[in-house]
């Protein structure tokens, strides 16, 4: 059986990358567009790790570090994103993206 | 990583991954869509592991399970009226094609260079490590992390404070 090397764990990030990245643009609840950027984030941690893990580095840990502070600003995002869905809904009543004009002239 | 082991936990965790995700993408119902969303998290936590990351894959399950997708889980309950469905807007189509060519770029790029692999083996104890860089070397951004979790924080409750809730109890 082949050895799993690099390319196949950038394989992994990168799709999941681009499945954050069509939810994000394509979905019309605010929250499934939430939800594409998670995914991002995952697909973009798992590539840091996977580097850290096999290119060559004098500090190969530094990878791990910025997973963490990525980690740390995803949980901030989405504490104030998720804020700014419920307050949307408060006022209008819908968190469809498509209907989101108020600044639209 | 060449033993059958690892071989065979990481297709079996990156068809689980991919899999959950695309799904996450297809199914019309929002509480479907975040239940397949842990699933993949799961998954990812996996490849941390196979990867020798265990603090990350600790973090990965305690945060991205246990916090972010409660809170998505919350904001889906708390906007009952608007709708659970997961449909996608008139993007549909550009924002298909315009994935399809990031991932197929990234996939070239990642096949086509040759990166400096290094033969050293995985890492053991990684926890122990971090935490010395965190404390040490990277200890400002470290706290001006602390101080970013705060002002999230403080904004959110903020911005969800119902009206007339500005005089807390006498």
């Amino acid at each position: 059986m082949d050895s799993v090397n690099l390319e196949h764990f950038l394989v992994v990030g990168a799709v999941l990358f681009a499945i954050g990245l069509y939810m994000t643009l394509a979905k019309r609840n605010f929250v499934g567009v939430l939800i594409g950027i998670e995914l991002m984030f995952n697909g973009v941690n798992l590539t840091f790790i996977s580097f850290s893990r096999f290119v060559e580095s004098a500090e190969p840990l530094n990878g791990h570090i910025f997973v963490i502070f990525v980690i740390t600003v995803a949980a901030a995002e989405a504490a104030v994103a998720l804020a700014l869905a419920v307050l949307l809904y408060n006022l209008r009543d819908t968190i469809d993206v498509d209907r989101m004009d108020l600044l639209k002239w | 990583m060449e033993d059958t082991g690892a071989v065979v936990a990481f297709w079996i965790l990156a068809a689980i991954t991919v899999g959950a995700a695309l799904g996450v993408a297809a199914v019309r119902n929002l509480i479907h869509s975040v239940v397949l969303l842990i699933v993949s998290f799961a998954g990812v936590a996996g490849l941390y592991i196979t990867l020798s990351a265990d603090f990350i894959a600790v973090v990965q399950i305690l945060i991205y399970i246990g916090a972010i997708a409660i809170l998505i889980i919350f904001a889906i309950v708390l906007t009952p009226r608007a709708g659970r469905l997961n449909q996608e807007g008139f993007m549909f189509l550009p924002a298909l094609v315009l994935a399809a060519l990031v991932a197929g770029t990234m996939i070239f790029v990642a096949f086509d260079t040759s990166w400096a692999i290094s033969e050293r083996e995985g890492f053991e104890d990684t926890a122990t490590a971090i935490g010395d860089l965190l404390l040490g070397k990277y200890a400002l951004p470290f706290e001006i992390a602390s101080v970013l979790l705060l002002s999230a924080i403080i904004g959110a409750i903020l911005l969800v404070r119902p009206e007339g809730a500005e005089e807390g109890p006498e």
